[in-house]
């Protein structure tokens, strides 16, 4: 069980409207956090078969600007930000010297000078001494988490339920695209970004509209079964879709190959911050991967647990829990890449003894389209 | 709410005690405070459970809180009901969803848990504890 520990935890301008809902609090990165309203359970199905909607105000904002902004944005960052097209969105990875992770994030693109970067909440005064250390360019860093709150609404029925709420064209915002306009008379930026595997938008907005748009979103979404959501079906949501989380499947440890997100990382664009350790690392090939598993038993892998393969410990594992969606339970690891091999019958360590696991293709959850 | 025939422990387990047969489950404070329930581990027929000592596990979505055993006895009965439907125990924590039925070793242990006035005494208590 899990307790708000001390007065320090920060809140989010919805703090009191959660409380007011009945939520349960949890620390989460150091801000006191709703973990779930009616159940994980409840709110995980409505998430696949509806919608809900999430304070995710935690997460933090840095805006990047002036005629050297897409240059410092390419050297920090691992994916190719000069591909991006004004109101387009990318997923990327903070890198430190070495390569490795020091957040993960995503890069809109405002404008050929301007950039807004959405990093993790615990990061975000890092993230920022991280990129202004770094600043060789002529660009402005601001640490804007303040500025800002986020609501992200997903789910099969988000769009329905927010063109309720908005004279935008929904429909003319592609995936990882982003547009400026109103949601209940408010101004607002829209993403059709996520973390849950499914459809949805994420919104940034001044904090002070805050209660008066998360209220009137969970009343258009009424009829529709929209349920707000916690950060307990948000992590089980982002499992199941194979989404790493910050300081468990990503670190200061892990690199883009050994995670799987070979995908952003873009050597071809030209020097960036950990590119020669990363090519390095490529050349010589990874001695680790992040794989999924699932049980086959009923017992539970959890963040944490040992993995063993062959008799021989061989890690642990990063994220693991029930995935509702798939009635079973599962969770990601990082192996020996010689034993990554899809359908490797693998071991978890729980509570003293060896649980049957087998690897399994990741992400564990597609939605259909 | 907490029956009044049964006694509780500080871990929020009940027991119900009938001639030298002790009924044990977890509290409604319990559920509640784990969340939807999702896997319980039990012991085996004939193990011999020990007052204050972990008996097993009960797992949520979020977490994993080990059982702690309302007095000693050996194992006659487990709910073999949970193992396709753990979510009784948020359903009906104090009823059909026991955990374990034993023959007490010393009926007398009972004498040192809580009536069901003193355990809402302490609930209302742990839960004006946490911070708002």
């Amino acid at each position: 069980m899990t307790t708000p520990a001390s007065a320090a935890l920060r809140k989010t301008a919805l703090y009191d409207t959660h409380r007011k809902l009945g939520a349960k609090m949890v620390n989460f990165g150091g801000w006191d956090m709703p973990l779930e309203y009616s159940g994980i359970l409840s709110e995980h199905g409505a998430v696949r078969a509806r919608a809900g909607l999430f304070d995710v105000s935690h997460m933090g904002e840095i805006e990047i600007h002036g005629s050297g902004a897409l240059d410092l944005v390419q050297w920090i960052t691992c994916n190719d930000a000069a591909k991006l097209s004004p109101c387009q969105a990318q997923y990327s990875g903070l890198m430190t010297e070495g390569g490795t992770f020091a957040d993960d994030l995503l890069v809109h693109k405002i404008s050929a000078t301007r950039f807004l970067l959405c990093v993790n909440a615990a990061n975000q005064d890092g993230d920022f001494e991280h990129i202004v250390s770094e600043n060789r360019f002529d660009a402005q860093v601001e640490n804007a988490g303040s500025h800002y709150s986020q609501l992200a609404i997903q789910g099969p029925r988000a769009k329905e339920i927010l063109e309720r709420m908005t004279p935008t064209s929904l429909d003319a915002i592609r995936y990882y695209h982003f547009t400026f306009g109103r949601v209940s008379g408010i101004d607002c930026l829209i993403a059709r970004t996520g973390y849950t595997g499914e459809d949805g938008f994420e919104i940034y907005f001044g904090p002070e509209s805050s209660e008066a748009l998360w209220n009137n979103l969970l009343d258009a979404g009424k009829s529709a079964g929209l349920l707000p959501c916690g950060l307990g079906a948000r992590n089980t949501l982002r499992i199941e879709a194979g989404l790493c989380l910050y300081g468990h499947e990503i670190d200061e440890t892990t690199t883009p190959w050994e995670a799987g997100l070979g995908w952003i990382c873009k050597l071809e664009k030209g020097p960036f911050l950990g590119s020669d350790a990363l090519a390095r690392q490529r050349q010589a090939g990874v001695r680790r991967k992040l794989i999924g598993f699932e049980m086959l038993d009923k017992r539970i892998g959890r963040d944490g647990y040992p993995v063993r393969i062959a008799g021989r410990e061989a890690g642990r594992v990063t994220s693991g829990g029930p995935a509702p969606s798939l009635k079973k339970n599962i969770g990601m690891a990082y192996v020996s890449s010689e034993s990554s091999a899809i359908g490797t019958r693998i071991e978890i360590g729980i509570r003293g003894q060896w649980a049957p696991a087998s690897i399994v293709a990741l992400p564990f959850y597609k939605r259909r389209d | 709410m907490y029956p009044t025939s049964y006694r509780y422990t500080k871990e929020h387990e009940w027991i119900r005690v009938e001639g030298s047969i002790g009924t044990i489950g977890i509290t409604d404070y319990a559920q509640e405070a784990l969340g939807d329930v999702v896997y319980v581990e039990l012991p085996k027929l004939g193990a011999k459970l020990r007052a204050g000592a972990s008996f097993g596990t009960i797992e949520s979505v979020k977490t994993v809180s080990d059982l702690f055993s309302p007095a000693s006895g050996e194992v006659l009965e487990i709910n073999a009901a949970l193992a396709d439907s753990p979510e009784k125990v948020n359903q009906d924590p104090h009823g059909s969803a026991w955990l374990v039925k034993v023959r007490l070793a010393d009926p007398k242990e009972i004498d040192g848990l809580m009536d069901s006035a003193s355990y809402e005494t302490y609930v209302a208590e742990t839960t004006k504890e946490k911070p708002d």
